[in-house]
């Protein structure tokens, strides 16, 4: 049975008070709350297992790695990947789509070549294609997206030609909740021949994500959207596509030999396996640590019942939201298609006035861009206040935040 | 002697298109920072009770009890450090 209560006794934080008001916190899109046994989990391998992870002999480098490697084992069962050779923890989704970027784009992408991208995307999705083209000389094409912030499928669809080598997309949009049809757009890609790289930071947190259903080629997201610590992210890669593609850093960790050739007075170096080859350096060993204690919590609720609790918190708070007169809700207005993220704006008030008069009560949102200027451009947005949920919030925290909006009307 | 520094924990720059500045004071000087600005500036409007509208030497911005403020449409950090010299010291 799920139960937010019940859940809130975790998450130590939620206990605090802000400005001299419970602690409301509604920015899970940027990051979520840890609970006490991811906490736990990362304090009791710096107590007891704390050692640097492979090439070591001895007893307290091999439970490291141990750790370390059940981590990854745990982030592809969560995902349905078909093992952990498919799985390269990295910082981030920023880093996981730079990974893609550059070991991927650098030796495949070329002049007369196109990346497509849509104009829904974090600028993490933009940004690394931009800089790319410049020095490929490959076009970065965007795919327009409806008034309502929906992607235009149909355009979309067009725009995808056999000159698309990759198409790049979030399954959620961090602006406004939207769920794109990943398989619908990933069937078109490939039937053009391009890979797929999906944004999953807003999706894999909140849904049952699932690579081999989906027939995604690359998936990024990040371990801190999801109970997880800062620092620790995940790229899936299909294990035929990763074999082919050569590592992003270079250094210890990630190779078999580095042989010092006397006659050329050079090194020849030969990569080791996957997916260490993308691990270069001393891994953060604790954050997937973290990692996995954050999914095996997320499987004990059931990510069922986390997209159903958040959908009908969302729903929800549409609902109430609809109801006061001097706010707009952007994007869609019902949460059919939508995960827990409602954009809105209130008449005569920046984004940054609507936070900030939250934050007086304690209630924590976002305000800005929210890393997607573009998207805001075209909805004519200066900028949004961003509401977002997670599995601790709750209806009467929803109350709360309504009768604090309406003492702005 | 005082200075500025003693009020202000930190200043952000908005991320959006308006290009607000937003001033944190720090917490424990954060009652003293509010009334000597409200002692200051013009008081053009309160909404709530929660946003306090007010002006300074034709510059307009929001002061919140929170310990927070906005500044918009300032050409530089230069005029930003002047105008809280003005209201603070």
């Amino acid at each position: 049975m799920f139960n937010p209560e019940e859940i809130r006794k975790d998450f130590a934080i939620l206990k605090r008070k802000i400005n001299g008001h419970p602690l409301i916190y509604f920015d899970n899109a940027a990051t979520s709350q840890k609970p006490k046994q991811v906490i736990e989990a990362i304090k009791n391998y710096y107590e007891y297992s704390n050692a640097n992870v492979h090439r070591a002999v001895h007893t307290l480098s091999q439970e490291a790695s141990e750790l370390y490697e059940n981590a990854h084992e745990e982030v592809a069962k969560f995902i349905n990947a078909q093992g952990m050779e498919e799985i390269v923890f990295v910082r981030g989704t920023t880093e996981a789509i730079n990974l893609v970027t550059y070991a991927w784009g650098l030796p495949n992408l070329g002049k007369n070549e196109e990346v497509l991208v849509t104009l829904m995307e974090h600028h993490s999705n933009i940004v690394p294609w931009e800089n790319l083209s410049k020095i490929k000389g490959f076009k970065v094409k965007y795919a327009p997206v409806n008034n309502d912030g929906t992607l235009d499928y149909e355009a979309f669809e067009k725009a995808i030609t056999d000159k698309t080598k990759l198409v790049c997309f979030s399954h959620v949009s961090n602006v406004t909740g939207v769920v794109n049809d990943v398989k619908r757009i990933v069937k078109v890609a490939h039937d053009h021949g391009a890979l797929t790289l999906i944004d999953g930071a807003q999706s894999v947190p909140h849904l049952s994500v699932d690579v081999k259903d989906l027939d995604m080629d690359f998936l990024a997201f990040s371990g801190h959207k999801m109970l997880a610590p800062t620092g620790i992210g995940v790229l899936y890669g299909k294990q035929q596509i990763l074999e082919r593609m050569g590592p992003f850093h270079g250094g210890g960790e990630m190779i078999r030999e580095v042989k010092f050739d006397l006659a050329t007075k050079r090194c020849s170096v030969i990569w080791t396996g996957l997916p260490w080859k993308f691990e270069a350096g001393t891994p953060n060993v604790s954050g997937g640590i973290g990692l996995m204690e954050a999914i095996k919590y997320l499987k004990k609720i059931g990510m069922k019942n986390v997209e159903k609790h958040e959908k009908n918190l969302t729903n929800y708070a549409l609902k109430h939201m609809q109801r006061l007169r001097n706010i707009e809700v952007y994007g869609p207005h019902d949460a059919t298609n939508k995960c827990g993220i409602i954009p809105f704006g209130i008449e005569g008030l920046s984004s940054h006035d609507i936070a900030l008069t939250l934050d007086a009560y304690g209630i924590m949102i976002r305000s800005g861009y929210h890393c997607a200027q573009p998207l805001h451009e075209l909805l004519k947005l200066k900028s949004s206040a961003r509401a977002s949920f997670y599995i601790y919030n709750t209806r009467q925290e929803i109350d709360r935040f309504i009768e604090v909006l309406k003492e702005t009307e | 002697m005082v200075s500025v520094e003693d009020y202000v924990a930190r200043t952000e720059g908005t991320c959006g298109q308006e290009k607000d500045v937003i001033v944190t004071f720090k917490y424990d000087k954060k009652g003293d920072a509010i009334a000597r600005i409200m002692k200051k500036a013009k008081l053009e409007k309160s909404i709530a009770n929660i946003i306090f509208e007010l002006t300074f030497e034709g510059f307009s911005f929001r002061l919140y009890p929170s310990g927070k403020a906005i500044f918009r449409s300032l050409r530089d950090k230069q005029e930003l450090d002047r105008i809280l010299a003005g209201l603070l010291l």
